[in-house]
């Protein structure tokens, strides 16, 4: 499996009469290999969500392309067999007046009809475990009677009832507690060991950091760095990942240790632009692509920018 | 000594019973302290926070006092603590952004609150704290829709701490923001004790690790009561409740990875406050609960302001 986005444009109309226009993602490149965690992070308004929905189909994308093993999305029972989508708030996903396993229930009338009861059952009992879940203690229960980690397993549980190639997961984890939310986090880690991929979107740094193999920044709908998430936060080169990192609240590392970023490393102003190769699987953007990392970096590879980093 | 609570108890009135969200609670902060309050959702942070300043209809103040700067605040009494409140006591409340009335431009409402609380407006003081938190002066001129959330919270904390209360409660108010604005808002907050505009402060938010960058003294609750309370650096370095260490082991940091180290949460979630158990709230979730804990732990101090609720520490 490989979700692929293919220089992805999305232009909203907005205003009264739509009259108005608003790029919320603008040439934005990357792969989601299977078994791989990629981790989506940006500050609100970056475009995150806009590239989830435009992957799920829930929004059109305005230009480039989104292709799943090379099949362009097209929304619609057999696309969502392979790929799910869970959100922020697992509240709004179930109706209170349903119990919380009715989301099994659509799956099966949708997707495994012929399914007898007591096979289904142990199905959805099966796929409860698989997210730590107590069967019993879910199953008959009303949203409301099962805690915000519970229902966001319940979420994932469901996906993994379905022939899953990619998940994506819109800031799954903002509105738990920090106990329980990285247990939510291990089990991303865990699923993707049956071959998924996942997209996981977060504004959270040190989350993304933890879980994912590779990073993607996100600023104002473009794409300021990426690649190998050692890389982009072991290394970062881009001032504006620089920035994000050093506001990050870091237990043992008071905020007054952190180096203070103004501008790009190179020039006055920010940088932004296509991206360039800084090293191996580690990509940065630059306004000035040519005269700016060719000549800093020496080609392609980062070795000496290393050098010059640690002289500063 | 700036605040002083005593065995504080607040329940909620419910129709199933009595709610008890702060169920003994006492500590002390000192003048220009910063106490950062942290705990899981649902421990009692916010129920500590609005029995300082304003109770709503369903809390009852079933028992303990207050003392601020020698003065026992009448916090039962909702006529009697107007007197206190914007003067002594201020609060940031949590999604303090939306309070904002929208149908006036932010001048024009300061200035109708400041009359309301019979306080003639001091402009040159005014724009003096908008200096101080590097807000431009023509947001006066503006409506709340046009302020980003940032700018917004540090308008609210302007206003709540223009009478230059004693004591201030910021209740979660960088949750909603970015981490670069999160950051910018909470060194505003310190600036506030730095410069007197405030003599003390409670920081309350869910993440410690943001607590550890601007608060002198954290206190950890769980289910109604303190669990440990000492200097920051002791809280994160040294910390002693079992609760306090797990908290703090589900962090990760950046720079720790799933693939080199697995983070554990805290597995179960806090008890029903409508009947709490007896003896220590956390032992059906602590590795080390042993007999005794089925009595309740008192907050011993095991060290120098280092208190700590838990047989074993
Ligand atoms: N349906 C929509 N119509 C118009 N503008 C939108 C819509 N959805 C999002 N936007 C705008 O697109 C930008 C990116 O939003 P979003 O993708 O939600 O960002 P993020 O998830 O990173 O916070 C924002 O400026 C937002 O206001
Ligand atoms: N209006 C209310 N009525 C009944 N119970 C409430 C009310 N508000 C809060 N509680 C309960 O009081 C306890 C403490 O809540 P709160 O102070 O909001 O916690 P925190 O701010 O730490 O998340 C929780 O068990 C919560 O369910
Ligand atoms: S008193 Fe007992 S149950 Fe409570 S935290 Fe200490 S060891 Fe654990
Ligand atoms: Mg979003
Ligand atoms: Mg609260």
């Amino acid at each position: 499996m490989m979700l692929r986005l293919d220089n992805v444009t999305k232009v909203y109309k907005v205003g009264a009469f739509g009259g108005k226009t608003l790029t919320a993602v603008d040439g934005v490149s990357f792969d989601v290999p299977e078994g791989q965690v990629v981790s989506l992070i940006g500050e609100s308004g970056s475009g995150k969500s806009t590239l989830g929905k435009m992957i799920l189909g829930l929004v059109p994308v305005t230009a480039g392309s989104i292709t799943l093993d090379g099949a362009p999305v097209r929304p619609g029972k057999e696309y969502y067999r392979h790929v799910q989508g869970v959100f922020q708030d697992p509240f709004s996903t179930f109706n209170p007046v349903f119990k919380a396993d009715r989301v099994f229930q659509l799956i099966r009338e949708a997707y495994f009809p012929a399914a007898t009861a007591a096979d289904w059952d142990e199905r959805v009992r099966a796929a409860l475990r698989d997210v730590r879940l107590d069967p019993d203690q879910v199953i008959g229960k009303y949203p409301h009677q099962l805690s915000g980690g519970q229902l966001q397993r319940v979420l994932i549980a469901r996906a993994l009832l379905l022939d899953l190639k990619l998940l994506v997961a819109d800031e799954i984890t903002s509105m738990l507690d920090a106990s329980t939310r990285i247990d939510v986090l291990n089990l991303l880690a865990e699923i993707k060991g049956r071959g998924l991929g996942v997209l996981y979107i977060t504004h959270d740094l040190s989350l993304g950091n933890y879980l994912a193999e590779r990073t993607v920044v996100l600023r104002h709908g473009t794409v300021v760095e990426m690649g190998a998430t050692d890389r982009v936060f072991g290394r970062p080169l881009h001032p504006y990942t620089r920035q994000l990192l050093s506001a990050v609240p870091r237990l043992h590392a008071p905020w007054e240790d952190a180096e203070p970023v103004t501008s790009c490393l190179y020039h006055d102003g920010g940088a932004t632009g296509g991206l360039a190769e800084a090293g191996e699987d580690h990509f940065v953007a630059c306004a000035r692509l040519e005269g700016c990392l060719e000549e800093r970096l020496g080609g392609r590879s980062g070795g000496r920018l290393e050098g010059r980093l640690k002289g500063r | 000594m700036s605040l002083r609570v005593s065995d504080l108890k607040v329940h909620y009135r419910t129709l199933r019973g009595d709610v008890r969200a702060l169920d003994g609670v006492s500590f002390e902060l000192g003048d220009a302290e910063i106490l950062g309050l942290a705990g899981e959702s649902g421990c009692g942070k916010t129920t500590l926070g609005k029995s300082l300043i304003r109770m709503d209809g369903r809390m009852r103040h079933v028992g303990g006092t207050v003392e601020l700067d020698g003065t026992e605040l009448p916090i039962g009494d909702d006529r009697r603590m107007n007197d206190f409140r914007f003067h002594e006591v201020s609060l940031v409340p949590q999604y303090s952004m939306s309070a904002l009335n929208p149908t006036r431009k932010i001048g024009k409402m300061v200035g109708e609150l400041l009359r309301s609380r019979g306080v003639t407006p001091d402009t040159a003081k005014l724009l003096g704290r908008l200096d101080a938190v590097g807000l431009p002066h023509e947001v006066l001129d503006r409506y709340p829709i046009e302020l980003s959330g940032g700018m917004k919270q540090r308008m609210v904390m302007v206003i709540s701490t223009l009478l230059d209360p004693s004591l201030l409660i910021a209740d979660e108010v960088t949750s909603a923001l970015d981490v670069s604005t999160q950051k910018a808002v909470a060194r505003a907050l310190a600036g506030f004790r730095d410069n007197g505009f405030v003599k003390s402060m409670i920081f309350i938010t869910h993440d410690i690790s943001l607590t550890y960058q601007i608060a002198d003294t954290i206190m950890v609750m769980y289910a109604g009561r303190l669990a440990e309370k000492a200097p920051a650096r002791t809280i994160v370095e040294a910390p002693r409740h079992p609760y306090t260490r797990m908290l703090i082991d589900s962090l990760p940091e950046v720079g720790v990875r799933h693939a080199d180290r697995r983070l554990s949460g805290i597995a179960g979630s806090p008890p029903s406050l409508l009947d709490p158990p007896a003896g220590c709230r956390f032992r059906d979730r602590c590795p080390l609960a042993f007999d005794r804990c089925a009595e309740e732990p008192p907050a011993a101090e095991i060290a120098p302001d280092h208190f700590v609720a838990c047989w074993k520490a």
